[in-house]
């Protein structure tokens, strides 16, 4: 089992992602700067979190037209896993990895804060670790983090049953209160590919996965991909 | 030829503009009212095409790759001999 951290040109959190993977779930991983393209095969793609190009124009929309994004690409239409968290979100959702784009929050600030979120999916490769409803506690860090869809494509994810975490309180509520971006209908991790392959996630779960951190809920995030390959056979 | 392209992108009616509204705001605590106010990105692009039809063409194909996101944008394009 291999995975890639990609690093773009202003990323950041690409080596929480890397640590977390490698030295904590214990996976081999590689980073792979954005010019190098993905030369080997790898079972999942982690699109960290960061400011990819000055957030210039809107977050995430250079990278998405980098080069290394046709492989990504690629590699998600042949089912490989895609983990897009916080600008690795913005990056994908302008890669039309998933429909719909994060745009600037609806109070236009940075926010840094532990917030709740509900599983709404657990049968996803990123997600069959959790139960369903369970209420789990992951970081946000993002000015550009509100998820906008057209209706069309709010009611397909509803129905197609892709919208992974919604922000909610401590008891699971999913409300206007427990919405810290004005995100429609609270959403914030949405999944994407044929096999809901793709996950793109606000939220920092490589913040929230060691012991000493806000919470271990974020670690899920990565068991549930583990075990997803494992079961696979990888 | 060259030509000077302007292209304005903006938020598609309805979206909600953060962005306009601080400054609406910011503005009426000054005491002065605006009734509406929306903001856009404002581009100016040199481009080289046989015609003007060409070179708007060529400016739609940047609004639709790159400058904006069908999601929340609309685009104007106007063309003008440089």
């Amino acid at each position: 089992m291999r995975f890639a951290v990609l690093q773009f040109g202003g990323s950041n959190c690409d080596r929480d992602a890397l640590h977390v993977a490698s030295d904590v779930c214990g996976v081999d991983t590689d980073l792979v700067w954005y010019k190098d393209g993905l030369k080997k095969n790898y079972d999942a793609v982690i699109l960290p979190g960061g400011f990819s190009y000055g957030d210039y124009l809107r977050a995430g929309a250079i990278a998405a037209r980098a080069p290394i994004m046709a492989d990504v690409v690629k590699h998600a239409d042949a089912g490989g896993l895609v983990l897009g968290i916080c600008n690795g979100a913005q990056i994908g959702a302008e890669a039309k990895l998933v429909p719909g784009v994060f745009t600037m929050n609806e109070y236009p600030k940075f926010i840094c804060k532990g917030v709740y979120l509900k599983v709404l999916n657990n049968t996803s490769p990123f997600t069959n670790r959790f139960r369903l409803g369970e209420v789990i506690k992951i970081p946000i860090a993002h000015k550009e983090g509100r998820y906008i869809a057209s209706p069309e494509d709010l009611s397909r994810l509803e129905a197609e049953n892709k919208i992974a975490f919604k922000f909610c309180d401590e008891k699971g509520n999913v409300d206007a209160a427990s919405n810290p971006n004005g995100c429609t209908d609270n959403i914030t991790g949405v999944l994407g590919g044929c096999k809901d392959n793709v996950l793109l996630m606000m939220p920092h779960p490589e913040r929230a996965s060691e012991e000493h951190l806000i919470s271990t809920d974020g670690m899920k995030v990565f068991d549930s991909m583990i075990h997803y390959l494992e079961s696979k056979g990888e | 030829m060259l030509f000077d392209v302007n292209v304005v992108i903006k938020l598609k009616g309805g979206m909600l503009s953060p962005e306009a509204k601080a400054i609406s705001h910011a503005l009426s605590s000054l005491g002065m009212k605006s009734e509406y106010l929306n903001t856009a990105k404002f581009f100016e692009i040199g481009i080289d095409a046989e015609n003007a039809d060409a070179a708007k063409a060529k400016a739609a194909e940047m609004c639709e790759r790159l400058l904006a996101n069908p999601v929340i944008h609309s685009y104007t394009i106007e063309v003008k001999k440089a």
